[in-house]
Formats: structure tokens, C-alpha cells, sequence
């Protein structure tokens, strides 16, 4: 039993890459993940990627900003401390429209980026999670999981073959704990 | 990408149950206006006039302005859809001319525009002296205006003509030298619509109470037309498909129209509730007659246009899935426009009557005989401009890109 734990098949195009995907693919071995340096067009279709729930939560993260903004207006004009404004009622809706307006945006601008740091892990202090440096640079890497596809001399034929520059077998899921 | 061969040439044949109704549309909106007429509603039947080719000419002179906006951003999404706008920038003169007539029967009868329009109103020390109205007189007195009308309308049906014709040009003789100077053209043109559509609106809609005045209401008209435009593109797109034309028209295209209509239901709304708030927000009595007007009588059609032009888009477009939908797109652009209708209800009926008064406002068959003449007329018109030439500019530069549009 081999310690190889991801084989990672480093390309230094995306047309090969998506080649390699299609051969890996045809092969029925299951790909763990891609990484590039730029986003590729129809590479979530090709690897069957779900669609993110981001914007589901975004509105969620929303509404939660309206309600919070509106029941504190609520509490602070009407409750708590009412002020006769201008004869208007003490809880003039309209008046409060615009800060209502930016404090949904500012829970949902925040909920998101806690939500992209939670789903990747790039809390700060901690050091971000990567299979091959140079996806951040200028190579397109398929990561194949060693344990679950045991032929592993057939994945490296066939990434070659689809024009890898680089088979790495690594031992390590992470190299950036290193 | 996908290698499917679309027709290019295809051309779409202006026949049958659309032609039809649109005839029918259009007996309907002469026998309302003539009932209007006869049964001493003369002034009622001028102001749905107004309304309705105020509509017409905005919605096509919008399509001009989308035309503009393509090609100075130089998009290519909407490379294959863009004989539609053009078809309605084509009918635009046509347009023009009802307008133009509306404006002067109504302001030389009398019917439209008498806040200002009455000289007895600037006779200083005179029974119906205004001081108001006289110290605007430099700006607001007939010939000035009419002359304005002219002048901006026919800039844009010179424009909007030109669109086409250089696109159809571009079809016969290939190569970059139209679309270089349709991008010329269409900067020069969104300079002049950006500084000339907010005196229009001025001139056209607000001057019906003259003393009441919004710097927002020319951005708030201009946020109307577009999306009205927007959406009355959509449902020839989607009309036009599912009557088996158009068929390199995909998702991704209704999901870009969709975004449109989305992102500028939000803005008109976001310029409506400028206006609002502020003079709310002030409370000052000069200003707020305008809503004082529209919460007596009209409360019912002041919330529906809420209802129809903010929550609606709002809620069913903001999923991705349903902006991909035809049916959920078609059904609220739909919406959009009826719910536009009401807006340039609001905006003009307030100002004229008081809601329910005998010969004076309401709903009824002026109302909606009107509104179906202009429907019928604008389908026929805009359905026969495009039956004229090929559904698709084939030689338009960013055709590959639009035929392969995908998001």
C-alpha cells in the first residue's frame, strides 16, 4: 500500500487541461478537483460542479439586515424614544427606507465574505489550503484522489497523454502546511 | 462552442393571427377615442392620448437608445437580437408624428397644457394673473416648446433611422466601416439623449402642472422609458420564438434581457423614491401637492405602481432560474408594462382631474380602448419594420460572439 495520497497532473493549457479532464472522464476515474490560475469557461458543466448557494444565502443575509434595521428604528422612534419629527408619525417608514436599504447591503456584503472565508477556509492567521503552488501561477492542475482510483500508472498515462507537463504523486493532501 | 448553422437569412413574415389583432387592436382604439369625443370627454380623451403616444414614442425611442448602448459598449451578447430594438427605432417617426399632433390639437383646443399655455395667465395686474407661471414664461410659452418638441424628436428619429439603415447597409457590403460609424454615431447620440430626455419629460409630462417642479422627474421618466423599452423587447424576443423564428436565441440571451429589466425596475424605483422621500421628507406645502393629488382619489393606483413596477420584478426576476425562464420573463415583462401604463397614469390624470369627477377622470373605456389602439398600433408597426429585412444583422462584427452567448 503506497503512502500516495493525490496525483496531480499539471498542465500548461486549459484547452489540454479540459482533454485531460474528457480522457479521465471517459475512464470513469472520479476527479477530486481542478485548480487554475483563471476562471474557465464551461468547466463547471464539464465537471458537474453544483451551482453555488451563495446567492441564496446572500439573501437571506439580506432580509436579516432589513428586519434587524427596521425593528431598531421600530424601537428607538416608536418605543423607546418617540420625537415628534416634522408632525409625522413616529414610525415614518419612508424616512427610514435608505438606511434600511444600506444596512441589507452591509449584512450581506459581510455574511458573504464570512460565508467565502468559512467555505475556503481563509480565516486569517491560518495558512490557506493548497495542492500546487503554481495554480496560483501559470500551471492548470487536475487532482486526482490516489486512494480512491488505485491504477495509478493508467492516470499517469493518461494525463500525459491529454499533454501534462508534470505528474506529481503526492503524499501530502496540502502542501502549504509545510 | 457549439457549431450550429442558424438560417442567417431568415425573415419574419407579418401574417395571420398578429396582424389580425393587431387591426383589431388598433378599429378598437379609433372607435374609443371617437366614443371619448362624442360623449363630451374631450378633455379626458386628450390627456389618454397623450399617455399613450408619450408611451409609444418613448418605448421607441428607447429602442434607439439600446442601439446606442450596445454599440458604444461595444457588447456582443446582443448581436443577433438587435432587429428588434431596431425595428422599433424605425417606427419611432411614426411616433413622433402622433405625438406631435397630440401636443398641438391638445395645447390649440385647449385641452392639454392650459396651466400654462393661456396668455391672460402673464397679463400683470390681469383676473388670471400668475406670477408663477409668468416668471416661467421665458421657458414654458408655445413656440419655445413647440419648437424644443420638434427639435429633440427629430434628432432622434434621425438617429434612430440611421441605426438601421447603416445595420442593413452592413448587411449588403460586410466589413467594419458601418459599425465604426454606428459607434461614432451612437456616442454623439447618448450625449444628446442623456442631456435632452429629462426637458422632454419637462416639457411633455411635468408642464402639466406647471407650478409644481422635480429636478428627479426627468431621471424618473428616463428609468420608465428604458425599462418599459427593455421589457417590450423581451416580449417580441420571446413572441417571435415561440412562433418558431429567432432560434439561436437562448437562455443566456433572456437571462441578459432579464438582468435588464431586473436592474432597471430597481433604478426606476430607486429615482421614484428620490423624488418621493425628499418632498416627504421637506414637507413643504408647494411641493407636496403633487402627492397631496395622488393620495385623493388615485391612493389605489399610487400603490399598484409599486406594486407592479418594483415588488413584482423584484421578487419573481431575482432568481437566476426564473430570468432564464421564458414563461416567468414574458409574464413579467408583461407585467412591467402595464405596470407603466399606471405609472404615466399617475403622472398625468392627477394633475388634469380629480378622480371620478363627471367628464373628468376614472377608468374605463377611453382608458383601456386608448391603451389597446397604441398596443395594436405599436405590434402592427413595429411587426411590419421587421418583416422588411433579415432577422439577424448577418455581418455584424460580434455575431459569432451573440450565436455562442452563453452564461
Amino acid at each position: 500500500m503506497s503512502n500516495i495520497k493525490y496525483i496531480l497532473g499539471s498542465f500548461g493549457d486549459p484547452d489540454e487541461m479540459m482533454h485531460g479532464i474528457e480522457k479521465l472522464q471517459e475512464n470513469n476515474i472520479k476527479i477530486h478537483d481542478v485548480y487554475t490560475p483563471m476562471p474557465i469557461h464551461g468547466i463547471e458543466a464539464k465537471l458537474g460542479v453544483k451551482r453555488s448557494r451563495l446567492d441564496i444565502a446572500a439573501f437571506f443575509f439580506g432580509i436579516t439586515g432589513t428586519i434587524t434595521m427596521l425593528t431598531g428604528v421600530y424601537l428607538a422612534t416608536a418605543v423607546d424614544w418617540p420625537v415628534n419629527i416634522g408632525g409625522k408619525t413616529h414610525f415614518a417608514l419612508p424616512d427610514f427606507i435608505p438606511i434600511t436599504f444600506e444596512l441589507t447591503i452591509l449584512f450581506c456584503a459581510f455574511g458573504l465574505v464570512g460565508s467565502y472565508y468559512a467555505s475556503t477556509h481563509l480565516f486569517p492567521g491560518r495558512a490557506p489550503r493548497v495542492m500546487d503552488l503554481r495554480a496560483t501561477d501559470d500551471r492548470f492542475i487536475i487532482a486526482v484522489d490516489a486512494k480512491e482510483n488505485t491504477d495509478h500508472t493508467k492516470i499517469d498515462e493518461l494525463l500525459k497523454g491529454a499533454g501534462a507537463l508534470e505528474v506529481k504523486h503526492n503524499e501530502r493532501k496540502y502542501i502549504s502546511y509545510e | 462552442m457549439g457549431t450550429h448553422h442558424y438560417n442567417l437569412s431568415e425573415q419574419f413574415e407579418f401574417t395571420g393571427k398578429a396582424k389580425t389583432l393587431s387591426i383589431v387592436g388598433i378599429v378598437l382604439g379609433i372607435g374609443a377615442i371617437a366614443y371619448g369625443f362624442f360623449s363630451g370627454a374631450q378633455e379626458r380623451t386628450f390627456a389618454n392620448l397623450l399617455l399613450m403616444a408619450y408611451y409609444f414614442a418613448c418605448v421607441c425611442m428607447s429602442g434607439a437608445f439600446f442601439l446606442a448602448v450596445q454599440y458604444v459598449a461595444q457588447a456582443g451578447w446582443s448581436a443577433s437580437i438587435l432587429r428588434v430594438p431596431q425595428a422599433m427605432a424605425r417606427v419611432l417617426p411614426i411616433a413622433v408624428v402622433i405625438l406631435l399632433v397630440v401636443i398641438g390639437l391638445g395645447l390649440f383646443t385647449h385641452n392639454l397644457y392650459h396651466h400654462w399655455a393661456d396668455p391672460e395667465l402673464l397679463v400683470e395686474n390681469g383676473p388670471k394673473y400668475d406670477k408663477l407661471i409668468a416668471g416661467k414664461s421665458a421657458f414654458l410659452n408655445i413656440p419655445f416648446f413647440m419648437g424644443r418638441q420638434v427639435v429633440f424628436l427629430g434628432i432622434y428619429s434621425f438617429f434612430a433611422v440611421k441605426f438601421g439603415q447603416w445595420s442593413y447597409n452592413e448587411d449588403l457590403q460586410g466589413g467594419l466601416n458601418y459599425y465604426r460609424k454606428s459607434f461614432k454615431n451612437a456616442c454623439i447620440f447618448l450625449v444628446i439623449y442623456g442631456f435632452t430626455t429629462p426637458i422632454f419629460a419637462f416639457d411633455t409630462i411635468m408642464s402639466l402642472e406647471a407650478h409644481w417642479f422635480s429636478t428627479m422627474f426627468g431621471w424618473y421618466n428616463f428609468a420608465a422609458m428604458w425599462v418599459s423599452c427593455l421589457a417590450a423587447i423581451a416580449v417580441i424576443i420571446i413572441l417571435l420564438r415561440r412562433a418558431g423564428y429567432m432560434s439561436w436565441v437562448n437562455n443566456s440571451h433572456l437571462h441578459n434581457l432579464g438582468q435588464f429589466i431586473f436592474g432597471f425596475s430597481i433604478f426606476w424605483t430607486y429615482v421614484w423614491f428620490a423624488q418621493f422621500l425628499l418632498i416627504y421628507y421637506a414637507n413643504m406645502s408647494e411641493e407636496t401637492v403633487y402627492f397631496y393629488k395622488r393620495f385623493n382619489g388615485y391612493e389605489f393606483w399610487f400603490y399598484l405602481n409599486l406594486v407592479l413596477n418594483f415588488l413584482t420584478p423584484l421578487l419573481l426576476l431575482m432568481d437566476r432560474d426564473n430570468k432564464r425562464s421564458e414563461t416567468i420573463l414574458l409574464t413579467v415583462s408583461i407585467v412591467v408594462l402595464c405596470g407603466h401604463w399606471v405609472d404615466y397614469y399617475q403622472m398625468i390624470m392627477p394633475g388634469i382631474f380629480e378622480f371620478g369627477t363627471k367628464s373628468g377622470s376614472g377608468f374605463g373605456i377611453i382608458e383601456i380602448g386608448t391603451a389597446l389602439g397604441f398596443v395594436g398600433l405599436f405590434t402592427f408597426a413595429v411587426l411590419s419594420a421587421l418583416s422588411k429585412k433579415p432577422l439577424v444583422a448577418k455581418n455584424h462584427p460580434f455575431l459569432q460572439e451573440s450565436l455562442n452567448h452563453h452564461l
